[in-house]
This record gives C-alpha cells, structure tokens and sequence, in this order.
C-alpha cells in the first residue's frame, strides 16, 4: 500500500465525507437538522476509518471540468446500455442464435486501478462484450460475435469512445 | 391515472420485459460466458429501469431508489466478471462456433489450456 502525504489523506477524507453524506441524506430522504447532525457525525467518522479503502482521488475530483465529463460519461455509458440490451434481446429472439463468440484482447492507456475498473465494467454492459480479465494494462473481452481479433482494430470498436472520457476524467 | 403513474408503470412494464428477455437468453445460449452476457445486461437494464418505477410510483422513495440503481450498476458487472474469471480458472473453456480456435480464446496465453476441448452442453 502507497504512503499518502498529509495533503493527500486530507483530500481523501473530505471526499469520502461529502460523498457518504451525499448518501446519508439520499437514504433518509429529509433536511431535518437532528437527521443531518447525526449523519455528518456518522460520516466523517465512516470516512475517517476508510481513507485508505474507498477513494481514488482527491479533492481536484470535484473540478467543474472532470464533473462536466463525469456526466457526459453517464449519457455515453447509458447509451451504450440501452443498445447492449437490444442487442442482446435480437440475439436472444431471433431463432437461429446468431453469435460467434471468443475472447479477444487490448491494451489501455489507463493508469489508476480505479480508472480501470471503470472501463472494465462499462465493458460488460456494452454491446456483445464482458471483461474477463485484467492483466496489468490488458484486458481480456469475452465478445459474443468477434468481428476481428487484432488487438488495436478489437481497442477501436471495444473501448475507444469510454476510454476518451475517462482519461479526461482521471 | 396521472402522468406519473403512467411513467412509472411504463417503466415497471420495459424492466419486466428485460427480465423476461435475459431469463431466456439464460435458457438458450450454449455455454457460461454467452449466459452471462444475456444475463448481465438484461439484469442491469431491466432491474434499473423497474427500481426507478417503482420510485416513480411512490415518490417518498425516488431517492432510495437512485441508491439501489447506483449499487446495481456497480456490482453486476463486477459480479459477472468474477464468475466469468473463476469458471475459466477452473478449466470450462469458451464455446468457439468459428473454424480458426487458436486465436479466437486470447485468455488462453493468461490461463494455459489442461484438458483438449471446451465442455460441450
């Protein structure tokens, strides 16, 4: 595990602050001030326990620009989901199967591990794709119709448009 | 009948649809990993899409909704990823349909082939 600087470990622990209290008033669904004293006491002692668990970044997380591409991501992600579903529905309806399936790899310019478990997990709800595994920086896809098996040509049509956002998000 | 209730059966009536769709791809596809393709994405679209009705429909709910909608959308992927890893850790190969089946299963330089043939269902 990485040493953090202070500054580090600050930025951290107020972003897994206002993010379970984000969570917290979500869950209770009301702003009546005994509610909101009591989860902010809740989370910052949650967040204090986790700062080494459960962040990626820290505070620049909340540049308006990132947040910008956070949530063009969300529509391209969703996007990709609704045509993934009706993929899989033709496929799933139409009576002679059609697929040819197979595992095909790529490499990312992904650093961070959490950049890459987002885009492995875009992956699977994409059309015709799971991520099998991640290997350092290469991806194995389980495609259900493999239109080729060259690693580049396969990163084009796989993960090219995820990939864009999320190296301007992280 | 407001407009909301007909948005939120709407929704509830798409996410059973889904459902219904990935159970059957569940039923049709020949081995583990088309299963779980069928399976995740129909999972994912059909159970957001009836949480966020059922939100729509009681309006005291929409945000413990959004919540559970955020968890499915992080932890199915996961989930099916793992199952997708420990089966072919454990020997059951992909069903390969096309003739060339040495470069059609690159997971293979990862996880060295034991036995000859992928399982047959």
């Amino acid at each position: 595990m990485q040493t953090l600087t202070f500054n580090q470990k600050l930025g951290r622990f107020i972003l897994n602050w206002i993010f379970l209290m984000i969570v917290w008033l979500m869950f209770t669904s009301t702003l009546f001030w005994q509610e909101v004293v009591v989860g902010a006491l809740v989370s910052m002692l949650l967040s204090l326990a986790s700062i080494r668990l459960f962040t990626c970044c820290t505070l620049s997380l909340l540049n308006p620009v990132r947040i910008f591409w956070m949530i063009w991501y969300f529509f391209v992600f969703l996007k990709a989901l609704i045509i993934a579903n009706f993929d899989v529905a033709r496929r799933v309806i139409s009576p002679s199967l059609p697929i040819n399936p197979g595992i095909v790899k790529f490499k990312t310019k992904l650093k961070t591990n959490y950049s890459k478990m987002v885009l492995a997990n875009s992956i699977t709800l994409t059309p015709g794709t799971l991520s099998v595994d991640v290997v350092g920086d290469t991806f194995y896809i389980h495609w259900i119709d493999v239109e080729t098996t060259d690693p580049e040509e396969a990163f084009k049509i796989i993960a090219e448009p995820f990939e864009k956002v999320l190296l301007k998000i992280f | 009948m407001s407009i909301l209730e007909i948005i939120g059966g709407i929704l509830l009536i798409i996410g059973s649809i889904f459902l219904f769709l990935g159970g059957l791809g569940i039923y049709r596809m020949p081995d583990t990993y088309n299963r779980l393709q069928a399976g995740t994405k129909a999972t994912t679209l059909g159970g957001m899409s009836l949480v966020l009705g059922v939100g729509i429909l009681e309006p005291a709910w929409i945000w413990k909704a959004l919540i559970i909608i955020i968890f499915i959308a992080y932890s199915n992927p996961i989930s099916s990823h793992a199952l997708a890893r420990a089966n072919y850790r454990r020997g059951h190969y992909p069903y390969i349909k096309s003739k060339d089946k040495k470069n059609m299963d690159a997971y293979q330089e990862v996880v060295p082939h034991t036995k000859e043939k992928e399982d047959k269902v």
